[in-house]
């Protein structure tokens, strides 16, 4: 199996990589549409600034080799905004794989922003989470979220209801970050792999 | 719902924990990413290696220790000490740490904190605060930000401080108070629950655990987000899954991984 982390200005990717690793997973790190392309499976990262991150897809042609591909493909954290239609953050155009546009946590007294540590998450619909206990906890770093949604497959409550995993066709993502979510995290990777 | 969070410190020295460690379930007590793995294992929210290594191999041997926790850990880890500039940090999160956190080069020059954040994101940036409750004038008494492992005062005072390194960007802060650190008698409740309760962004208790009950208290009446220990974890007085149940009986909200 040949698996691609996409290479792009996402900040730190190298936790999914040990990730992978302890996965016993081999895979390239590339921005190369040919190898892209050609994997079984695509892993789209992200942390850092939707705006940014989104004007270097452009650049890149990324933002058009993505939404056309057909092998399972898993956005993480900003990965997965970056395949919402559009994103407060920054006032940005995504990919619109999935029909939900990204907002701005709302502000309430007694609720810190970014929603920061463990949260446990609900309501699965998507063989993801298939061996994982209903509120499992998982580990989230973010100020911005896609609402609840059709697309949504797994919930999460901070403030508001918002999708913990999207699921659209073979498009799957996690605002999450399970590559440091511990068993729960581990998991769901392996059962993307296993798809 | 969002958890508190339990998070083991580790002292290293030369890639070495150095405080002394007495698990005999390990094979060697010194090693470092064995115990954080074991943390992990026991169902700690997240871990924290401070390098107290002073020599330059010795930082070398920090970053490939670094190396060796990112790719054996599944949870998130936070590495600090000495760390003064962007090349620094981008060397650690190169290595795989997911958070840095800075000390006394963010109280000589406050502007680190903005460069930083600005450069890598705030999410990743831990401005650690080191305070004293000192006698600033005769009669007078005030929560002072020290440095160099708490020796040293600063002009600056503690609240006003953590308001300044929000301000500019510090994605979370990690509260240590100088005067119950090793004391076992618990948290700086009050201090604590002053910064914590106003501030916008997460704040680590650390300084004075010593039973369960402090952990509490310091979630609740400190509003902490995160409470930090290390002695009590290293010397087994206190173990994660047994604290984890204790908070979660007194309705903390905690993950529970077994």
């Amino acid at each position: 199996m040949n698996t691609v982390i996409i290479k792009y200005n996402a900040g730190n990717v190298r936790s999914v990589m040990y990730a992978l690793d302890r996965l016993g997973v081999n895979y390239s790190y590339t921005d190369s549409e040919e190898e892209i392309r050609g994997a079984d499976k695509v892993i789209f990262p992200g942390v850092g600034e939707a705006s940014s991150a989104m004007a270097y897809l452009k650049e890149k042609r990324l933002d058009r080799l993505i939404p056309s591909l057909r092998q399972p493909v898993l956005g993480t954290c900003v990965g997965m905004q970056l395949m919402c239609r559009y994103s407060e953050e920054g006032d940005t155009r995504c990919m619109g794989i999935f029909d939900v546009d990204v907002r701005r946590f709302p502000q309430q007294e007694g609720f810190k922003v970014p929603h920061m540590g463990w949260n446990s998450i609900f309501d699965y619909r998507t063989p993801l989470t298939g061996e994982l206990p209903e509120n499992a906890y998982v580990y989230f770093v973010h100020s911005y979220m896609a609402p609840v949604c059709e697309h949504t497959v797994a919930t999460c409550d901070y403030i508001v209801p918002f999708s913990a995993l999207l699921q659209k066709d073979n498009f799957y993502a996690a605002q999450f970050h399970c590559e440091i979510s511990g068993d729960a995290g581990q998991k769901i990777l392996e059962r993307f792999l296993k798809l | 719902m969002l958890t508190k969070r339990i998070i083991p410190c580790l002292d290293v020295k030369d890639g070495r924990t150095v405080k002394g460690v007495n698990f005999v379930n390990l094979r060697d007590a010194g090693d470092a990413v064995e115990l954080g793995r074991l943390y992990a294992d026991q169902g700690a929210d997240e871990l924290v290696y401070l390098d107290i290594t002073a020599t330059v191999e010795g930082r070398g041997t920090f970053l490939e220790l670094v190396t060796k926790v990112a790719q054996s850990v599944n949870i998130p880890f936070t590495v600090g000490g000495g760390i003064s500039s962007v090349k620094d940090v981008s060397a650690l999160l190169h290595a795989g740490a997911d958070k840095i956190s800075v000390n006394s080069a963010a109280v000589r020059e406050p502007g680190l904190i903005d460069e930083l954040s600005r450069e890598f994101g705030s999410q990743c940036i831990v401005v650690a605060i080191d305070t004293r409750f000192i006698e600033t004038a005769p009669g007078k008494y005030e929560h002072i930000v020290h440095t160099h492992g708490g020796r040293r005062p600063t002009p600056a005072g503690t609240l006003e401080w953590a308001r300044e390194v929000e301000d500019r960007g510090a994605g979370e802060i990690l509260l240590t108070s100088m005067d119950t650190d090793g004391t076992k008698a618990g948290f700086a409740l009050e201090l604590t629950a002053a910064i914590s309760g106003s501030a916008g962004i997460p704040v680590i208790a650390s300084g004075g655990a010593g039973t369960m009950q402090h952990f509490c208290e310091v979630f609740t009446e400190g509003k902490a987000d995160a409470a930090l220990a290390a002695s009590i974890f290293h010397f087994g007085e206190i173990a994660i899954p047994e604290l984890k149940d204790y908070l979660t009986e007194q309705n903390i909200p905690m993950r529970r991984t077994r």
